[in-house]
């Protein structure tokens, strides 16, 4: 049986009140089961307005949105949709509900209702998946800024979902904490999770498998990375991050074969071979 | 210059101890039961088994009793004009005179003694915040009062608003000094002047600061929301509160001590 889209956006629009235009118009997206999209654009250009939509936090004040079939208008179903698809916010102080770090990976499990059983293994596989196991204990206001973001990762991850959302969750973390945050990603999405980033920095859109470019609320440009890369990155305003320029050189040069991804562990994999 | 400064109620420092391992109606409850001990004393005598009982509590705890005694120097100032007010105004026994206000023996007495029944108040809530997670404190809360819901109070809401006021403390006092810091950095001086030049000061930490905590409880409410956290909705527990034999030792206890510290102060 062929599974349906996960995210199905049907010529929506979304205005805020009191807003001169609509934040988000004439958008129409479909997200495939397992993919990885990497949404990119500038402040203002709707993305964020965009995931929100993708979790039931806002109706399309035109057309429609659906998430595994389920229609997004629907209040009664706004539960079902959230389980199925968890936001991570970019400032992880704002969505940290609990002191203790246990805690705060229960709270979504806990608002299901689920028996505590269940609750300890969710929380137990999440903080496993997420490293932070040896913290659980832990007050969450002693955790670095790379900890509470992968706390909150872990906090959405609790809730079993199917996708991911992230919006612009690696902005306030240092190289490292990125580094990691993005290897969890990549694990999370061998799993089979849905991952839809929105994102500023391109060298952390190499491990996408689509594209998306916002622009004015509208969807600017759909399509494959490697396209993206050799043809519209530059003509989006985007800068070519320092690994694309870095891989066009060596496969130039004959070093690493063609549709390496131009990702520090990518080319590293592909000199050693 | 540090704004949350030996501040420390509200901070749970999680531990392994006896205290910890209490259920949190036992020690929500224990609480209110050892706080006879302060607000019954008539002489600074009397005070001799609070402060004991807190000694034992941050001892059973692991929690340093100097920590402790320093969770009560945001209210020295309460304190201290507390102190003031009743010395200068007890209707008693003159034994001294400053001018036009008289000092009574009884005034002295009422002095220290309110003096201590505050710090101990301070001392008490202090120790309860420090081995209860705002989770915990919240879910203890929420059972003690379930008879409300009955009356249809909100109590499972108050319980969370209680959980999040708690565990946004730390942060408000590290965004507050980032502001300070900001402004110092900009020229501001909050540590010369008198009392208004320096209230005065302290207004441009304000006004960032109330933006700020709207910007982040309007967050909040999303995260929660996608979070599937319905207001007033039922909801389970990681750890279901479960009340066990040594709670109900601990009770029993502190009901004892309060009862045997009673019948001392009054006979001995």
């Amino acid at each position: 049986m062929e599974q349906g889209p996960i995210f199905s956006i049907q010529g929506a629009e979304f205005s805020y009140k009191g807003a001169s235009s609509p934040a988000v118009k004439n958008v129409d997206l479909s997200v495939a089961s397992g993919e990885w999209v990497a949404l990119l654009g500038i402040n203002g250009s709707g993305k964020s307005t965009l995931a929100k939509m993708m979790n039931a936090l806002l109706i399309p004040t035109r057309g429609a949105c659906f998430v595994m079939g389920m229609d997004t208008s629907d209040p009664e179903l706004a539960a079902a949709i959230r389980q199925n698809v968890a936001l991570v916010f970019q400032n992880p102080d704002d969505q940290i509900v609990a002191s203790i770090v246990e805690e705060d990976v229960a709270f979504g499990p806990e608002n299901l209702g689920l028996p505590s059983e269940t609750i300890r293994a969710r929380v137990d596989r999440a903080l496993r998946l997420t490293g932070l196991s040896e913290m659980r204990r832990r007050g969450s206001y002693s955790l670095s800024g790379g900890q509470k973001q992968r706390l909150a990762l872990a906090g959405a991850l609790a809730m079993e979902p199917e996708a991911l959302i992230l919006d612009e969750s690696t902005s306030m973390l240092d190289p490292e904490g990125r580094a990691s945050f993005l290897n969890c990603l990549r694990e999370l999405n061998a799993r089979g999770i849905t991952i839809v980033q929105i994102t500023h920095r391109m060298e952390e859109v190499a491990h996408a498998s689509r594209i998306v470019v916002a622009r004015s609320g509208e969807v600017a440009w759909d399509g494959s990375p490697d396209f993206f890369w050799e043809e519209k990155c530059a003509g989006f305003g985007f800068d070519i991050p320092q690994e694309l320029e870095l891989l066009r050189s060596l496969r130039d040069g004959g070093f690493v074969p063609a549709g390496t991804k131009p990702a520090v562990h990518d080319l590293l994999e592909a000199l050693c071979l | 210059m540090k704004f949350s400064n030996g501040f420390s109620i509200g901070q749970f420092i999680p531990g392994e101890s006896f205290v910890h391992s209490l259920d949190p109606r036992c020690r929500i409850t224990g609480m209110f039961i050892l706080l006879v001990l302060p607000f019954s004393a008539e002489k600074p005598l009397d005070f001799v088994p609070a402060v004991f009982c807190l000694y034992v509590i941050s001892a059973a705890s692991r929690i340093p009793f100097a920590k402790l005694l320093r969770s009560g120097r945001p209210v020295l100032f309460l304190i201290a004009f507390t102190a003031i007010l009743n010395l200068f105004w007890t209707p008693g026994h003159e034994v001294a005179r400053l001018g036009p206000l008289r000092i009574t023996s009884e005034g002295i007495n009422l002095a220290f003694c309110m003096s201590l029944r505050i710090y101990c108040l301070v001392m008490t809530a202090a120790v309860l915040m420090m081995t209860t997670s705002p989770m915990d404190f919240a879910s203890g809360a929420e059972r003690l009062m379930s008879p409300l819901a009955l009356v249809k109070f909100p109590v499972s809401e108050i319980a969370m608003m209680m959980t999040i006021a708690l565990r946004f403390i730390p942060t408000l006092f590290d965004e507050s000094e980032r502001i300070m810091k900001a402004q110092i950095s900009r020229g501001a001086d909050f540590e010369s002047g008198g009392l208004i030049k320096r209230a005065r000061a302290y207004i441009p930490i304000l006004a960032p600061l109330f933006i700020q905590v709207f910007t982040r409880a309007d967050s909040l409410a999303t995260a929660m929301e996608s979070r599937c956290y319905v207001p007033g909705a039922p909801r389970t527990r990681l750890n279901p509160l479960v009340w066990s034999a040594r709670d109900t030792a601990a009770m029993a206890c502190a009901v004892a001590f309060v009862v045997f510290s009673a019948v001392w102060n009054r006979y001995i």
